[in-house]
């Protein structure tokens, strides 16, 4: 594995849309064509060596190529998008859209990030060791087609709509966790290691929430049902169960119906 | 002698009333009588005839004075900023008529700005929530004529649309509604004892910011599932007997306002809402409209719609349209720092945007179009006063239930003004001639 | 006017016959001549195809559902916007396109017309500044009276001159085009969250039946002569077993003779043919009834229709038949916007994936391609894909690719998951017909413009006739290599004029054209009742004032093209 080291020298004055800053982009370039790579300030079109110093050359595919991006890089936009394969290191926090539909490889944030992270994630690993900003691993604007796979583990705290219409893939939030969890979700599961605010699982057709601390209000269409044993992301546990949202419409698998489900650890 | 002017369009709210009627001079200079709106829209009728109007353009000086330039100037001034700046913001729209917005929108597209209406601060969540599980509506003259519930969730029409109730939902004698009011339940849900929630035969008065667990448990209660004792500070007695209530009827209707749009929960408590409706088209009848605020907001999100294919917050910096509130959003691209130009017509960010946001508006090169003195020509660097649209000019308008109304010109405007349109115009010529475009 | 003499070409024109020989067509002042002077402008069509502009019946491409369409589906444009590019504005929407982006692609495909299927009258003045801001192509709107409560009531008592003169004012008022009709009592019963799912069925309060409404619709357009026939969408769309509602629509028809002044020879046309050939009893046994449809219309030569073909995409469902939307939307669970509008007429949205991998949509595919190949008679059926609602019309070239080659029509069918089902439950595999570049300037020009009272002004290439002419790289000479050729000759023009205008060249738009509203202005007899229950309406239960409902003004109607019918004799 080739590594490109991308180091920013030149900040914005506005935000830098950088949706060239991914393995696939850099696959088969050497550091002065990765610096022709285009970026955008607004409506004013740029390449990435304007902004940052580039230096290696990347592999001859995404799978060969990893990225270190160093300096302040809190105004850029889009690091990582629709990428498939490789790895990609973010030393400081990034903006928005950081892995928005992601299919591969892995993306590691040793800050923060900003809203969008992981939108309509397909597969791969996202580690961000500062805290997510709002709708982390959930889906576009309009699309019922939420994060479909791979693994997103935020080591902070999360803001709100984290995996709205989540079909699959798993999410963990080590802090805590704002309003509004897996909204619309059909399938999927979020655990979060800290507490919860309120609205979780709201018009939830299908899967799983774990909260290990409290939960602020819970939502009326989740209707506790027993208590169970688990073990959860390592933690072995007791949980009380709910399912729900009842109020919602739900599948029946061998004429039995499938709720969501919420476990809150007891 | 005066002349009387009938069927006029009044430009206030989105109720969008077409049935007032203006006296004016024999020359058509000077209104003088408006009978049939309510205050609010009588008055907009009158202010433009106030003697202290700003009638030419302004720009502001080093000092932090004005000086009066020629509209010339001001679309010369207009143009170079747009054509100069990275990331224009292009926001309001929902004070003007729909050709406006249109020539508004080929200047966006030259200049590569981004571009917004008031809902940004009013019913783009509804928007959001519409994108994310439809909306089953109607026309307001359905309620008039079929509809024997109506429920006001987080709304005020008493005061925020006064003829709203008379013209459309609660006093109307209607085809299958004869007995008018007679014929209709109301429900309000609001955590204040409004003075539509007086009138109301049931009003549940939610536990502020808990409108989405309610909706939820009206959901749980359609289908007789298990629910708490208490949901949102109302009893699940009271929430059940609300439920059968609702299905009870032979055609509902749920009206919803800034209380919901704007509270916590914003796009999901109107997502739920919808989702309450579509629920109860299992049992019977029911639709769902927002209370629109300006009285042509909607028709800026049609002409966004079709020539964009996005309601509002389109962002056209990359050359091609793109859309995603939270990035593309007016207050959030201000507080960010996002945008280096501010253009504003139609609206008053001034006065309804967060602070911080205003900050930004006053840090940038900026310019705003509006016939008033406002808080946002207040903060900008020119302020282009233009007639008043539905009352010196006409044009198409869409009212809340996006029906679209032409709007009439009832007098004419202060000799030497321009309108939206013409001024709009010269900017866009101008622009093109900048950017060498088609 | 600049002069063009388009030279080599094959010329495919049923309006006189030619079957590709090769015919110089000559343009001048948007028209087409007999010749042109020395100084026209030449253009080489050597191996390739020639047709007139083609003429689009029945799509959903302007107005309040549309746009709907387009605000409630963001992610129907999620990484598709194209950018400005020279004179074309910006573009977006896959299965809903943004006003330009329409107006370019049918310019690019070589559509000269295209019809808005279902204008909702209250909100004409919307449909308008959609149309408006189309470019190039001229357009009509057909708006809705199946479920309007004058025409309910006047054919309650089989009031045809007043639901006529009903008829004439609202195509004047709201600049509409033809009378259409959509699940005709159906949609009013929706206001009740109802339904009327066979021909019979009372519409509640109005004491009448879709039967009655059909025939009494038929004879008031009869009545005024219009260019269009009256349009039908049947009642009980889409479902298993439709097809007996759809048979006893036709049989409807039976015995009327047409009466205009514009050559049409049908007095009513079915549209979305496919959605109406459904039998069996549930998704199940789900099966194909084209062979019964297309016999009952082969017979019966004052009907046309058209395919509504399914294309197997992503795309959105929107029809003035609400409790269809509200059904589907039960099927699938996606998003559904609906809206009731007062006193005339409904509309619902949902979207709808075709998926390959599901046997119904399969077999849906395959109905719509068996239509067009068992009509005999292609002046009689022309090619839609009822956009967006069976796919999108920019699919076009890829609909004719299955109707010109079997081996198209088998390869498709071999990647199907449930081949075995599609075979089994209807006709697909046992059709070898293959349209010929002839009968496809018959189904998609001659046949529409005729259908729609517009043969002398457009759908051919005789002098005298607007000088709409699309040019494809097909040479008719050499037997095509490949199926995909097809589609991508059709796809990009090589050349378009649209007017005498040239707005298409090598597949870019070069010119925006000067694009007309096309509407039908009904001189009727003075009809006082009429006008008083007008007026009696608006007062009492319109929501907005009658002084306000007309559709007048530059900025609705900028360029019209009245067609004149005189019907006060």
């Amino acid at each position: 594995m080739d590594t490109v080291t991308i180091t920013m020298k030149n900040a914005p004055a506005l935000y830098l849309e950088a949706d060239t800053i991914s393995p696939d982009a850099f696959a088969g370039k050497s550091a002065a064509q990765i610096a022709e790579l285009p970026v955008f300030e607004g409506n004013n079109p740029s390449t990435l060596g304007k902004y940052f110093e580039v230096t290696g050359n990347a592999g001859a595919t995404a799978a060969d190529t990893r990225i270190v991006v160093k300096g302040d890089v809190k105004r850029v936009k889009y690091i990582g998008f629709r990428m498939t394969a490789g790895e990609i290191v973010i030393e400081g926090s990034a903006d928005q859209y950081v892995g928005g539909w992601m299919k591969g490889g892995k993306i590691t944030v040793r800050g923060n990030v900003d809203a969008f992270a992981a939108t309509a994630m397909k597969g791969g690993e996202m580690v961000i060791e500062g805290n997510a900003g709002n709708y982390l691993g959930a889906a576009y604007r309009g699309d019922w087609r939420g994060m479909s796979g791979g693994k997103i583990l935020v080591k902070g705290n999360a803001g709100s709509d984290v995996g709205m219409y989540m079909l699959g893939g798993e999410i963990v939030i080590n802090g805590n966790c704002d309003v509004h969890v897996m909204t619309h979700a059909e399938g999927g599961r979020v655990i979060i290691r800290g507490n919860a605010a309120s609205k979780l699982g709201g018009q939830m057709v299908e899967g799983d929430i774990y909260v290990f601390g409290s939960i602020d209000v819970m939502m009326p269409g989740f209707k506790p049902v027993d208590e169970v044993e688990l073990t959860v992301d390592g933690t072995k546990a007791k949980f009380a169960h709910f399912i729900g949202d009842t109020g919602e419409r739900h599948k029946k698998k061998k004429g039995v119906v499938v709720y969501g489900n919420l476990y809150k650890k007891i | 002698m005066t002349k009387t002017i009938t069927d006029v369009i009044c430009p206030f709210c989105g109720t969008l009333c077409d049935d007032i009627e203006v006296t004016v001079s024999d020359d058509g200079k000077k209104l003088l009588e408006v009978a049939n709106a309510c205050v609010i829209g009588t008055e907009k009728f009158l202010h433009s005839q106030s003697t202290d109007r700003v009638t030419k353009p302004r720009i502001r000086q080093e000092d932090g004075s004005w000086k009066t330039i020629s509209y010339e100037e001001a679309a010369d001034y207009t143009a170079k900023a747009l054509a100069k700046a990275k990331k224009p913001l292009m926001y309001g729209w929902s004070s003007t008529n729909c050709e406006a917005q249109s020539v508004g929108n080929e200047i966006a597209e030259i200049a590569k700005a981004c571009c917004d209406n008031t809902a940004a601060v009013c019913h783009g969540t509804t928007l959001i929530a519409v994108q994310d599980i439809g909306l089953p509506t109607c026309t307001l003259g359905e309620i008039k004529n079929r509809a024997d519930r109506i429920i006001f969730w987080g709304c005020n029409p008493a005061h925020a649309h006064p003829r709203h109730m008379s013209r459309y939902s609660i006093f109307p004698r209607g085809f299958f509604t004869g007995k008018g009011q007679m014929s209709r339940k109301m429900i309000v849900v609001d955590p204040r004892c409004t003075d539509t929630a007086r009138m109301a035969d049931v009003h549940l008065q939610v536990e502020q910011g808990r409108d989405y667990e309610l909706l939820n448990a009206l959901r749980v209660a359609f289908k007789g599932e298990w629910l708490p004792d208490v949901v949102a500070g109302i009893p699940a007695e009271k929430i059940r007997e609300a439920a059968d209530l609702m299905k009870s009827g032979r055609f509902g209707i749920i009206f919803f306002g800034m209380g919901v749009t704007q509270s916590l929960s914003k796009n999901h408590n109107i997502d739920i809402a919808i989702a309450v409706t579509k629920d109860l088209n299992e049992y019977t009848k029911f639709s769902i409209m927002p209370m629109r605020g300006h009285y042509n907001v909607t028709g800026s999100g049609e002409v966004f719609a079709w020539q964009f294919g996005f309601p509002y917050s389109v962002d056209l910096t990359r050359g091609f349209a793109r859309y995603n509130p939270g990035d593309s959003s007016s207050i959030d691209l201000l507080k960010r720092g996002e945008v280096d130009m501010m253009f504003t017509i139609g609206s008053d960010p001034g006065a309804h945007f967060p602070i911080s946001a205003v900050r930004a508006i006053a840090k940038v090169d900026s310019v705003c179009i509006d016939p008033h003195i406002t808080p946002t020509s207040g903060v900008s660097k020119l302020h282009v006063p233009v007639a008043f649209n539905g009352v010196e000019c006409g044009g198409n308008c869409y009212r809340m239930d996006n029906v679209p109304i032409d709007c009439r010109k009832v007098v004419e405007p202060p000799e030497g003004m321009m309108t939206d349109l013409d001024f709009l115009t010269m900017v866009c010529t101008r622009l093109k001639k900048l950017k060498g475009a088609a | 006017m600049a002069e063009f003499i388009i030279k080599n070409g094959h010329v495919f024109d049923p309006v006189q016959g030619i079957k590709g020989d090769k015919k110089d067509i000559c343009i001048k002042d948007g028209k087409i001549v007999d010749k042109v002077s020395g100084s026209a402008k030449v253009i080489d069509a050597k191996d390739k195809t020639v047709m007139a502009g083609a003429v689009e019946i029945h799509a959903h491409v302007a107005g309040p559902k549309v746009n709907l369409g387009r605000i409630y589906r963001p992610e129907d444009k999620l990484f598709s916007c194209t950018p400005t590019k020279g004179i074309e504005r910006m573009g977006g929407g896959a299965s809903i396109p943004t006003t330009f982006k329409t107006g370019y692609e049918y310019a690019k495909m070589g559509f000269a017309v295209a019809m808005e299927a279902a204008m909702p009258p209250l909100f004409s003045r919307h449909v308008h500044e959609e149309i408006r801001d189309t470019p190039i192509i001229d357009e009509g709107a057909f708006p809705v009276f199946g479920n309007n409560w004058f025409v309910l009531e006047y054919l309650k008592n089989q009031e045809i001159e007043n639901t006529a003169a009903y008829c004439a004012w609202l195509l004047k008022v709201t600049k509409g085009y033809a009378i259409k009709v959509v699940n005709p009592g159906g949609t009013e019963a929706w206001g009740w969250g109802l339904n009327c799912l066979t021909v019979n069925d009372p519409v509640p309060y109005f004491d009448i039946t879709p039967a009655e409404i059909i025939k009494g619709l038929i004879e008031a357009n009869e009545y005024l002569g219009l260019p269009h026939s009256m349009h039908i969408h049947p009642n009980n769309l889409g479902n298993p077993g439709c097809y007996e509602t759809t048979l006893d629509t036709l049989k409807i028809a039976a015995g009327i003779k047409p009466k205009n002044k514009f050559g049409r020879e049908q007095v009513m046309h079915l549209t979305h043919t496919q959605f109406h050939s459904y039998g069996g009893t549930n998704w199940g046994d789900f099966e194909s009834k084209a062979k019964e449809v297309t016999d009952f219309v082969n017979k019966n030569k004052n009907i046309t229709i058209d395919t509504g073909n399914v294309t197997l995409d992503e795309t959105t469902t929107m029809t003035a038949d609400g409790p269809f939307e509200h059904h589907l939307t039960g099927l699938n669970h996606l998003k559904w916007a609906n809206c009731d509008v007062e006193l005339e007429t409904a509309a619902g949205v949902v979207p709808y994936i075709y998926s390959p991998s599901i046997s119904v949509c399969a077999i849906q595919w395959a109905i719509g391609l068996e239509i067009a190949l068992m009509m005999k008679d292609p002046m009689r059926c022309y090619v839609t894909t009822d956009h967006p609602n069976a796919g999108p019309f920019t699919r076009y070239p890829r609909v004719y690719k299955w109707l010109m080659s079997e081996k198209a029509r088998k390869a498709q069918i071999e990647a199907f998951k449930h081949k075995d089902k599609v075979l089994s439950q209807t006709a697909i595999g046992t059709l070898d017909r293959e349209i010929s570049l002839y009968e496809l300037a018959q189904m998609t020009r001659a046949g529409p413009a005729k259908s729609l009272g517009l043969a002398a002004m457009c759908g051919g290439l005789k002098p005298g006739m607007d000088a709409d002419v699309a040019i494809y790289n097909i040479n008719p000479d050499k037997p095509i290599a490949n199926p995909d050729d097809i589609e991508k000759a059709f796809s990009r023009c090589a050349a378009f004029f649209k007017s005498g205008v040239q707005v298409v060249s090598n597949g870019e738009i070069v010119n925006n054209g000067n694009k007309r509203t096309l509407w039908v202005n009904v001189k009727a007899k003075e009809n006082p009742q009429v006008m008083r229950d007008i007026n009696e309406k608006f007062v009492k239960y319109y929501s907005m004032t009658q002084a306000n409902y007309e559709a007048l003004g530059h900025h609705f109607v900028p360029n019209p093209y009245a067609i004149e019918v005189d019907a006060t004799n």
